[in-house]
């Protein structure tokens, strides 16, 4: 449960040197994709932070989200617990099973009312109850028991923040996204299939630091990890941009990295910090491995056609331009990142408005 | 994470770029400036920026190596290390398992995380004086 102590005081209580803190600090600073120059804000709010609970539900899902959760390195999710937040209630990582866990539900429920953080992975089916149960418990009436003592909820991965993959056509279980479901509270979504394990930290040290939701985009995504297209942070534009590209997985230009647009690369209309985070440690990402991004951290995106067909031929709207550019294979790769950013100006003067 | 380096698939041509490393160069280059005329600090957060394999063997060729290097035991394993430009340094922290957790480039006369830390200092006092009242008592 959480404790009244403060993160400050809970690493000095557990040896860590002040310089350990401002490492942490440090290492959260990067990780929340802030400027080094927040550093001291950083550390001043961290110093103060209290533990908050984490409450954990998993419905329609895979457990990759969890995998991935796991596979964080800074901060690991050992940290995170034993120092930073109270997870609470999770079905993968807890000892607890039976009444038991429920029990730890219900008291970290009515012992954190109105404060605790609530984490989802996985969408809820609304067809027959009876598709997604957790203790005789549908979905759906856990989903709205739990969300309304919530401070803020964080939906992990595309199935809890758009449906995901039980939400493609056609459908079978009647599966929706969070949002869908909860209207009163702050959602903050963090999608991908499954999300970098560092964007799940990042989002919950957020909170954590500043005890405020992060600015979203009009997908409820956090803009510090979501704000610019995958396209524009590639290390494969360069060849875009002089219309250089793999025609196959095996050609020269496939051997020689250059662009994958027409195998399908999704990275010119997808919204996430794969090119600069990476994954495995910041060791790779699937441009970088000679696979095109399938962008999965963008809303429908099983739905818009198959994963090795250009964007020319698919569902994804603002590709048209794209496809153009190309086609023609000439050097007009700033259309690509005007037009990205042009959409994202779009959406965001449509929220504010 | 040593392994997935070892597996035996290699891009043709030369190493990847972003194209970022010039760029750098050229704001350390102003922060060094800011910092001798009005001793303003800068860090630069290396992972906020793509950078390819050619980019970070640009970056360590331009920088090199320079007179000091320190290792730190805390939360894992940081080694702060100047750069033959004196007043430019790569800080490199590793959490408990060695891997990577964040990397700067720390223009200043001194990165802090070497410096001893006031906290530190007085909880060093309280250790060194509980020393000496059992000395003391002992005799």
């Amino acid at each position: 449960m959480s404790n009244s102590k403060t993160l400050g005081e809970t690493l000095r209580d557990r040896g860590v040197s002040r310089r350990g803190f401002l490492k942490f600090c440090a290492a959260t600073t990067s990780l929340m994709a802030l400027s080094p120059s927040m550093m001291p804000r950083v550390a001043e709010a961290l110093e103060k932070a209290k533990r908050p609970s984490l409450i954990w539900l998993s419905f329609q899902e895979c457990t990759g989200c969890t995998e991935s959760l796991t596979r964080s390195h800074a901060p690991t999710l050992e940290d995170l617990i034993f120092n930073a937040i109270s997870l609470d209630y999770h079905h993968t990582l807890q000892a607890a099973s039976g009444y038991g866990a429920e029990e730890s539900r219900e008291a970290a429920i009515e012992e954190n009312t109105g404060k605790y953080l609530l984490a989802v992975d996985g969408s809820i089916p609304l067809g027959n109850p009876g598709y997604s149960t957790i203790a005789g418990i549908s979905n759906v009436e856990m989903l709205k028991e739990t969300a309304k003592g919530a401070a803020a909820i964080i939906a992990v991965g595309t199935c809890a923040a758009y449906g995901g993959l039980p939400h493609a056509n056609p459908n079978p279980t009647g599966a929706v996204s969070v949002s869908e479901l909860i209207k009163d509270k702050p959602i903050i979504n963090v999608p991908g299939c499954p999300p970098i394990p560092v964007v799940i930290t990042g989002v919950v040290a957020h909170y954590l630091t500043f005890g405020s939701i992060p600015e979203l985009d009009v997908h409820g995504r956090p803009v510090a990890f979501y704000g610019q297209a995958i396209h524009d942070r590639c290390y494969r534009r360069p060849f875009y941009a002089r219309g250089q590209f793999a025609e196959t997985f095996d050609d020269e230009g496939a051997r020689k990295g250059w662009c994958l647009y027409k195998l399908g690369c999704r990275g010119p209309v997808t919204y996430n910090a794969c090119a600069t985070t990476k994954w495995n440690q910041g060791v790779s990402f699937p441009i970088a491995s000679g696979h095109g991004c399938i962008g999965c951290s963008e809303p429908g995106f099983w739905d818009k056609g198959g994963f090795y067909q250009a964007l020319s031929q698919t569902q994804w709207g603002s590709a048209a331009g794209l496809a153009g550019a190309a086609a023609a294979g000439v050097a007009i790769g700033a259309g690509a990142a005007l037009l990205a950013r042009n959409r994202q100006k779009t959406v965001r003067e449509e929220k504010k408005s | 994470m040593g392994e997935l380096y070892n597996i035996p698939i290699r891009l043709e041509g030369a190493p990847w770029s972003a194209g970022n490393a010039t760029s750098i160069l050229h704001e350390i280059r102003h922060a060094l400036l800011a910092l001798l005329e009005s001793g303003q600090e800068t860090t630069i957060d290396l992972h906020s920026l793509p950078m390819g394999p050619a980019d970070e063997t640009q970056l360590r060729d331009a920088l090199g190596q320079g007179e000091v290097e320190a290792q730190l035991d805390v939360l894992g394993k940081s080694v702060v290390r100047e750069t033959r430009i004196p007043g430019v340094w790569f800080v490199d922290h590793y959490n408990a398992d060695g891997h990577p957790v964040s990397r700067f480039i720390e223009i200043t006369r001194i990165p802090a995380i070497l410096k001893a830390q006031p906290e530190d200092i007085r909880e060093g006092i309280a250790r060194l004086t509980e020393q000496l009242v059992a000395v003391d008592d002992r005799h």
